[in-house]
């Protein structure tokens, strides 16, 4: 292998006097579709099951075999758990970026390696452990099929060895990833143990990384906010799905389908449920729509591109006010984009998605406990502002694997919003689909089969009774009603979450996972450079008043977000008056990789020091 | 033809004692003469005949002139007048989430066969328990005129541009696709329209009825293929076609071998008379064969095409329980602690 002389780096490995305990990110680099997620997900697990906090990020290739991959483990214990952009300690497996992955390491990083790589020719200032794979897991099993399955196991027993990873910890985790399967566990065990072995007779330990027994992670699990969402939305009680395949989003649907399956099913079998797997998009939330209408607690979910063909019924949903819960799992765009990338990306467009005028509210999930109870409280809003309603998750919440807490059983009964009944039709006489009886802009609504007045619902101009109208009187007060029930969702949405520090200071707003930088940079900043900030993290859109009282009481404030456009910004700056808007600045991170604390630490002094 | 119930004195009443004017919707708003308004008129009459409960009915539709009829009739219905060419999805979702409603869905050539061809096809695979009515103009009547692609190659419009695209045929597509009864009919022909729909109504699963439905402001010219005076000449009906419901008790005595008796889901019988040669309306491939060579012949063949009275309908194969999802309360929807207990264990 042949080296650049400015990737060689002169200086030697550092001295290893101080060890860097459970604050380091391991970086796991193969091949698409080699088992290595396996591997991977059991050295998550045996840091978490020592205390550790952790948390685990995959950076995948829109491909089914044979591109690269990278999964990135960090362990923290100061419970920071969104992306670190430095790699402390590689693992290399994939001989296509191995030579870019090292490079690109800072020095003092350790590396791991498959021998016939060569990698410690390449640079001077890290720590290398080469590790003879196939010839280690020719030991292991003479089955060709079984060594390219169990060979990432092996490091495994090498990290273990190398970073304190108690075995039995790793034992443990293999069993609960592989379940039932006792041939499999005893392979991948053996495995396992050929490269602690390896490690512990060949590899002097040289770098100052370990992992060490901690209690903060007891009683907690791990979870992707997919399968968190899926658990909120069979917990709300909902009665059909629609959806289509795309990338990020399928592992909710399919995560809700088994647990469905599991708990919605009577002892007769009959279901409780009905799963549609629709042609497209568009079917799949008209689908929804004509559930939704005829009373069901409907649902789909998509990413992007979905929600582009989504656009027209969600019109449709807005205007005959029609409940629907609908999930983007945001990723990369735009058009087909990065796949298999995260962002931000989408939510300007959903905000006002659809021609003519419309709005449309949005939930903001930060975290896999969000993405459960968000999942519930969406089913409630649409029901209750009788239109649909968007989760906007993405890509790194959905698809990886977070700490949390037990999520806590529902309390508060299912709000089914504001159905007519007999004793409400007799008490105000005349019945109007969308009458405005309550001046909240919401009606009264029946369902096909309640026995009480029908309605024909329709996505042309309309009068308060439901009947078809042109008049310029009835479409301007019905336009003006739908504003007034966007106003009403002001008050029902979930409220920020502020932490007010300073009076008249530096502020922070930012939603969804960029919350994890925030939280990181923020102790950066006041440790490092003595800047305090205020923050407060959206939790939804349309925005509630604490969002001005916030702005008010700081100087200026940073508005951070994963999309290159500035999109919360932007719908900051239509909703809020010139004053105010005037205090925003932006920070944007749109790389396609989850946002990490130090970017924005190093993004705000930037701006601070500018603006001086 | 059968007669529905026993006339009262005064009253016209059905089997559950309502008038035709139960069975009404609004004026309709479609031009004098439209073929729409003929069929909307035998819809009235089937659903009246048959006693069907208004207010278990579901009317959907798309966009277009044939969308707009559902307002037409039984206004104590649900009704659900969507976007262009995705009603079939809307109906999907409304009729899985309570199957205890008849769904009578009204589209146009426009409508399912090109905007909606797409979710046309799908409804046809999933043989969702409704009535597919397409009204069948050979063109886009609210726009004013242009061709759709149900229109012959060869025919013009008004203004004398020809027609150089094949047509869509969507029988035959229906029948490919997996729909359990599909039949074609004409507007003009009241009496065969009605069995046809009351059939229809009474059938387990996608019922497909392809009526040729002249516009009379843009189609009804001599170069069309779609108007009143070509459908007339070319109209060849299969077989006379009588529809007995199953509230009543009639045995009508045919000669033998004369006719095909098709028993439907719910009792009622289908009787057909006067049939074509080795016509089997229960062969699938017969039914393919048949449209194919009497569209090379430029006849308009019509009746029922295709029937499938036991296949399985999308709600047998979705496995629900007999309760329609919508009325579930939280008691059936929302699982025990111990079972969310059980699912956070399995994260540990």
């Amino acid at each position: 292998m042949s080296v650049t002389d400015a990737a060689v780096h002169e200086a030697g490995p550092l001295p290893t006097t101080s060890r860097i305990v459970n604050d380091f990110a391991i970086q796991v680099a193969t091949v698409n579709g080699s088992g290595s997620q396996s591997a991977n997900l059991v050295l998550l697990r045996s840091i978490f099951q020592m205390g550790v906090p952790v948390s685990g990020k995959n950076m995948f290739p829109s491909n089914i075999a044979g591109l690269p991959t990278w999964y990135t483990i960090r362990a923290s214990a100061n419970g920071y758990i969104g992306r670190k952009k430095e790699v402390d300690f590689l693992v290399a497996m994939n001989p296509e970026t191995a030579r870019e992955d090292v490079l690109t390491l800072s020095p003092g990083a350790a590396v791991v390696y498959d021998e016939p790589l060569k990698l410690q020719e390449l640079r001077g200032d890290l720590v290398f452990y080469p590790v003879p794979f196939d010839k280690l897991i020719a030991d292991v099993t003479k089955d060709a099929k079984l060594r390219r399955l169990v060979r990432n196991m092996i490091y495994d027993g090498v990290l273990s060895r190398l970073l304190s990873i108690d075995m039995g910890q790793m034992e443990k985790a293999l069993k609960k990833q592989l379940g039932r399967k006792l041939k499999a566990i005893e392979l991948n065990m053996a495995a396992l143990k050929a490269g602690f072995d390896f490690a512990e007779a060949n590899l002097e330990k040289k770098d100052p990384f370990i992992v060490a027994p901690m209690d903060k992670t007891t009683g907690q699990i791990l979870i992707e906010g997919n399968a968190a969402a899926a658990i909120g939305c069979m917990m709300a009680g909902v009665t059909f799905v629609a959806w289509y395949p795309i990338t990020p989003s399928s592992s909710l649907p399919e995560a809700l389908i088994e647990y469905l399956k599991r708990y919605r099913r009577d002892p007769d079998g009959k279901a409780t449920y009905a799963v549609v797997q629709a042609e497209d998009e568009l079917a799949a939330l008209g689908m929804v729509i004509g559930a939704g209408w005829a009373g069901a607690r409907a649902m789909t979910s998509t990413a992007g591109p979905g929600v582009s063909l989504m656009a027209e019924f969600v019109g449709l949903g807005y205007y005959a006010e029609v409940p629907a819960v609908i999930f983007d799992i945001q990723r990369g765009g735009p058009s087909t984009g990065l796949p298999t990338r995260t962002g931000q990306q989408d939510i300007l467009s959903t905000a006002v998605l659809s021609h003519g005028d419309t709005n449309h509210s949005m939930l903001l999930p930060a975290s896999v406990t969000e993405c459960y109870t968000m999942a519930m409280e969406a089913f409630d809003l649409a029901e209750q502002l009788q239109a649909p309603v968007f989760v906007m998750s993405d890509l790194d919440l959905g698809m990886n694997t977070w700490m949390a807490h037990p999520f806590d059983y529902p309390t508060a009964p299912l709000a089914r919003g504001k159905q007519l009944t007999p004793e409400l039709l007799q008490r105000i006489g005349q019945w109007g689909r969308y009458k405005d009886v309550d001046g909240d802009g919401i009606g009264y609504r029946t369902v096909p089969g309640d026995v009480l007045p029908s309605y024909f619902a329709r996505g042309s101009g309309h009068n308060e009774m439901a009947l078809y109208s042109e008049r310029a009187e009835d479409y301007v007060k019905n336009l003006d009603r739908l504003s007034r029930k966007f106003q009403t969702a002001k008050t029902m949405m979930p409220k920020p979450e502020v932490d007010l520090v300073e009076e008249n200071g530096i502020g922070i707003i930012a939603y969804g996972t960029t919350h994890w930088a925030i939280v990181e940079s923020r102790d950066q900043l006041k440790a490092e450079s003595g800047v305090q900030t205020s923050y407060l993290r959206l939790r939804a859109y349309p925005f509630s008043e604490e969002l001005n009282a916030f702005i008010d009481r700081c100087a200026r404030v940073y508005v951070v977000e994963q999309n290159r456009d500035a999109q919360m910004l932007s719908l900051l700056r239509i909703d809020l008056t010139p004053d105010r808007v005037l205090k925003l600045r932006s920070i944007r991170h749109y790389a396609g990789l989850p946002i990490d604390g130090r970017s924005v630490t190093v993004e705000l002094l930037k701006q601070e020091r500018n603006s001086k | 033809m059968t007669t529905p119930t026993q006339p009262v004195p005064g009253r016209r009443l059905n089997r559950i004692n309502l008038e035709p004017t139960a069975y009404r919707g609004s004026k309709t708003t479609l031009c004098a003469g439209c073929g729409h308004n003929a069929i909307t008129e035998r819809i009235i009459d089937s659903f009246w005949e048959l006693g069907i409960q208004p207010d278990q009915v579901l009317k959907l539709s798309g966009i277009g002139c044939s969308s707009k009829s559902p307002a037409y009739f039984l206004s104590q219905s649900h009704g659900f007048n969507s976007v262009h060419g995705r009603m079939p999805s809307v109906a999907t979702g409304a009729v899985v989430a309570n199957h205890k409603m008849l769904a009578i869905g009204i589209s146009g050539d426009g409508d399912t066969g090109a905007i909606g061809i797409g979710q046309f096809v799908h409804l046809m695979r999933r043989n969702l328990p409704m009535v597919y009515i397409i009204e069948d103009n050979g063109c886009y009547g609210l726009t004013k005129g242009q061709f759709s692609p149900t229109a012959d190659l060869g025919s013009t419009l008004k203004t004398g541009v020809i027609n150089d695209l094949p047509p869509i045929d969507t029988c035959a597509l229906a029948i490919e696709l997996g729909a359990s009864f599909v039949a074609r009919s004409f507007s003009g022909d009241p009496k065969q329209l009605k069995a046809i729909l009351k059939a229809a109504l009474s059938h387990r699963g996608t019922a497909m009825i392809d009526v040729l439905s002249p516009c009379v402001t843009f189609n009804d010219h001599d170069g069309s293929t779609k108007s009143y005076s070509y459908a007339k000449d070319h109209e060849e009906p299969l077989s006379e076609l009588s529809f007995v419901p199953f509230f009543e008790d009639i045995t009508i005595d045919y000669e033998p071998g004369t006719s095909t008796t098709v028993s439907l889901h719910d009792g009622s019988k289908i009787v057909l008379t006067k049939m074509s040669e080795h016509y089997n309306p229960v062969d699938r491939n017969a039914a393919l064969r048949l449209l194919r060579e009497t569209t090379t012949r430029n006849e308009f063949v019509t009746g029922i095409l295709y029937i499938e009275p036991d296949k399985p309908d999308f709600i047998n194969l979705l496995g629900l329980v007999d309760q329609p999802l919508a009325q579930l309360d939280q008691s059936r929807t929302r699982p025990s602690k111990v079972a969310l207990d059980e699912i956070m264990e399995s994260f540990r």
